[in-house]
């Protein structure tokens, strides 16, 4: 019945935007006035109520009979001819068809952008009330200030600082790795390569970047942990099999595209004329790229590793695999430790009591995961906007 | 020793005032320029003297603008373009290999049509050149350094309480000014000017040409101009360039009194161009 009902709705708007359209025309007498709006208007104009008509009453017939209920189908139909009958009636020579469409089609754009903010801030608070409710069997201090994290020990504990301390162990060592790497080839493709060869580069780090990160995990596990394992103890370190330095290495690997592809726009946009006014100084290539390109653009790159830091802390399948799920809390990139969003993942993977603190704990380290992120973002569009005030 | 190889329109019963009496800075011969396939410049040569203001005039697209690039290489940094024939400046080829191109730049700095300072501190601004060549060997040095290259571009007393301000939040004409403190700062001996004005209003380009007219004292100036009440006022010598060659070169008196060519005078009377 649902197919049937939307064919129904798209028929009758059909319908409508003929009829409009047809009545609209047969208005205008040789020599007479001429319409305000184009005959096509009055006929959008109509559809449009047939949509709304026809929409509004399938989802009240469904909600009435039921979604297999021939009512629906019939209820849809009845809805678009209510809706489009007295807007067909309203057509006349002077009547606004176009500048009233073009109403219907603001609110309609203003309704698609407020179901994207409607949803953030639903998913915002859905996890802030599921936290506070984690909050009423564990202490915010206890969770906050813990230094032991075993949710399914008995009693199981609940300190976020040895996942903390694992999140931020694997994003420097990502960042470690992908800002220098990030950096220094974006600068190389948009000052030193030539336009062939950057076309050729820029594509092939792109692809980096769309490499699943799942598949980076299981490199991360199978490939480099052993590599990393096995070198480290031919020079005499302990290696975890499962060690913060494989995740780290990998996850670096995959922001190095996010780094270079967007420092890479930035610096290209930095205007021409500043490195001829550098060059005609006297100034050497290399010293207008660090004296004037660099400065000039250091607002946009700072937020493109902000970016890269949002996207390494939220990184789940990399960890999942390559860093393990020992909560130690440790600076040791050699060790195996784990991350928030290694937690969430495993919290909430099986079978589920959805008021056990086990579960619930997962939205409130969710809540910091997403507070992390906020401030993370927000710090960004500070520099941005301070040195954007001094430069432009 | 500085006799003018013969040239086409220098041909003049008595040699042009600012030609005699002056020292030749730049010399051409014979420069072609292409970019890829386009030929911009046709066989130039021209002669031009110390300490004087030398117009560069004509059409859009006449080539003024790139001869101008030619003189400190500023057209290397565009990969199409090939120059072919000899530009000495002090009797030295620049595009001879051996030659540094960092230091032919310092030597004849540049001043571009639209001010282009860096997004940096008024002070950072000039300081940048003699920092980049180690001019200044301490603080004090270089703060007596970028004092006097704001003087002399007529730019201290206005920015001397906020030199730590960014350049860009300077006026238009100010900021060409300051663009012309930073060309200074190195101690050059060719300025070229890429239609300094083009951006600015009558009275800062006002401010600009006074500028011009004291640096003549001391530097060898070339500056490319739409205006030719600007080229009139400023030059001692101009030089009208039509499709690719210089069609005339003197005096900027005589130029537009009594112009050779008629082409010159076409264009100085508004008949094209």
């Amino acid at each position: 019945m649902f197919v049937w009902t939307v064919l129904l709705i798209v028929l009758m708007a059909a319908i409508a935007y003929w009829a409009g359209r047809t009545r609209a025309a047969g208005l205008v007498t040789a020599g007479g006035p001429r319409l305000h709006s184009l005959p096509s208007y009055h006929g959008l104009f109509t559809a449009a109520g047939a949509m709304i008509g026809g929409l509004a009453l399938a989802i009240a017939g469904a909600l009435a009979f039921g979604g297999q209920s021939v009512a629906t189908p019939v209820a849809a139909v009845v809805g678009a001819g209510i809706g489009a009958a007295p807007l067909y009636a309203k057509s006349s020579l002077d009547f606004r068809a176009r500048n009233n469409f073009e109403r219907i089609v603001l609110v309609l754009l203003i309704c698609c952008s407020g179901v994207a903010i409607l949803t953030t801030i639903g998913i915002v608070f859905s996890v802030l009330f599921e936290t506070l409710v984690f909050f009423r069997s564990v202490s915010p201090i206890e969770f906050l200030f813990g230094t032991h994290w075993s949710p399914t020990g008995t009693p199981p504990s609940f300190g976020l600082i040895p996942l903390l301390a694992g999140t931020l162990l694997i994003t420097v060592i990502a960042i470690l790795v992908a800002g220098p790497l990030g950096l220094l080839s974006a600068i190389y493709m948009a000052e030193y390569a030539s336009p062939h060869l950057r076309s050729v580069l820029k594509p092939i780090l792109e692809i980096l970047a769309g490499i699943p990160t799942v598949v980076l995990g299981f490199f991360a596990a199978l490939t480099v942990a052993p590599l990393i394992r096995g070198s480290g103890e031919a020079m005499g370190f302990s290696v975890a099999s499962e060690s913060a330095l494989a995740a780290g290495l990998v996850m670096g690997m995959m922001i190095v595209p996010l780094i270079s592809s967007l420092s890479d726009d930035i610096i290209n946009a930095v205007p021409q004329s500043l490195r001829d006014g550098s060059y005609a100084m006297g100034a050497t290539k290399s010293e207008t790229i660090k004296k004037v390109v660099l400065p000039a653009a250091l607002p946009g790159i700072v937020s493109a590793f902000m970016l890269a830091i949002s996207r390494a802390v939220g990184e789940t399948m990399i960890v999942v695999m390559a860093a393990g799920l020992a909560a130690n809390l440790t600076a040791n990139p050699l060790a195996a430790v784990t991350t928030i969003t290694v937690q969430i993942a495993t919290l909430l993977v099986g079978d589920q009591e959805f008021d056990s603190p086990k579960t619930l704990s997962a939205f409130a380290l969710g809540f910091v995961l997403f507070f992390f992120t906020l401030v993370l973002n927000y710090i960004a569009l500070r520099i941005v906007q301070k040195y954007r005030e001094q430069y432009d | 020793m500085n006799a003018p190889v013969h040239h086409q329109t220098l041909v003049t019963p008595e040699k042009p005032k600012a030609l005699a009496a002056g020292q030749f800075k730049v010399t051409a011969r014979d420069v072609d320029v292409f970019y890829g396939d386009k030929h911009a410049i046709r066989k130039l040569s021209i002669d031009i003297p110390d300490r004087a203001v030398s117009a560069f005039i004509g059409p859009s697209g006449c080539g003024k603008s790139t001869f101008l690039r030619c003189i400190n290489r500023m057209n290397d940094t565009i990969p199409t373009c090939r120059v072919t024939g000899d530009i000495k400046v002090d009797k030295n080829d620049i595009y001879d290999p051996k030659i540094d191109v960092v230091q032919l730049r310092a030597k004849v700095g540049m001043v571009f049509q639209k001010p282009n300072p860096f997004p940096k501190s008024i002070y950072e601004n000039v300081a940048y050149g003699p920092r980049i060549h180690g001019l200044a060997a301490s603080k004090t040095e270089l703060d007596e350094i970028v004092e006097k290259s704001l003087r002399k571009a007529g730019l201290w007393e206005e920015v001397k309480d906020r030199l730590q301000h960014p350049g860009t939040g300077l006026s238009g004409g100010q900021q060409q000014r300051l663009c012309i403190a930073r060309a200074i700062a190195v101690n050059p001996e060719v300025i070229l000017m890429d239609e300094p004005c083009s951006a600015l209003d009558p009275i800062a380009t006002a401010r600009i040409e006074e500028l011009i007219d004291e640096l003549r004292q001391n530097y060898c100036i070339v500056i490319v101009t739409h205006s030719m009440q600007q080229a009139a006022r400023v030059s001692q010598l101009t030089a009208f360039f039509h499709l690719g060659t210089l069609v005339e070169y003197g005096d900027t008196d005589e130029m537009f009194t009594a112009p050779q060519e008629k082409r010159t005078q076409d264009y100085i009377t508004g008949r094209f161009g």
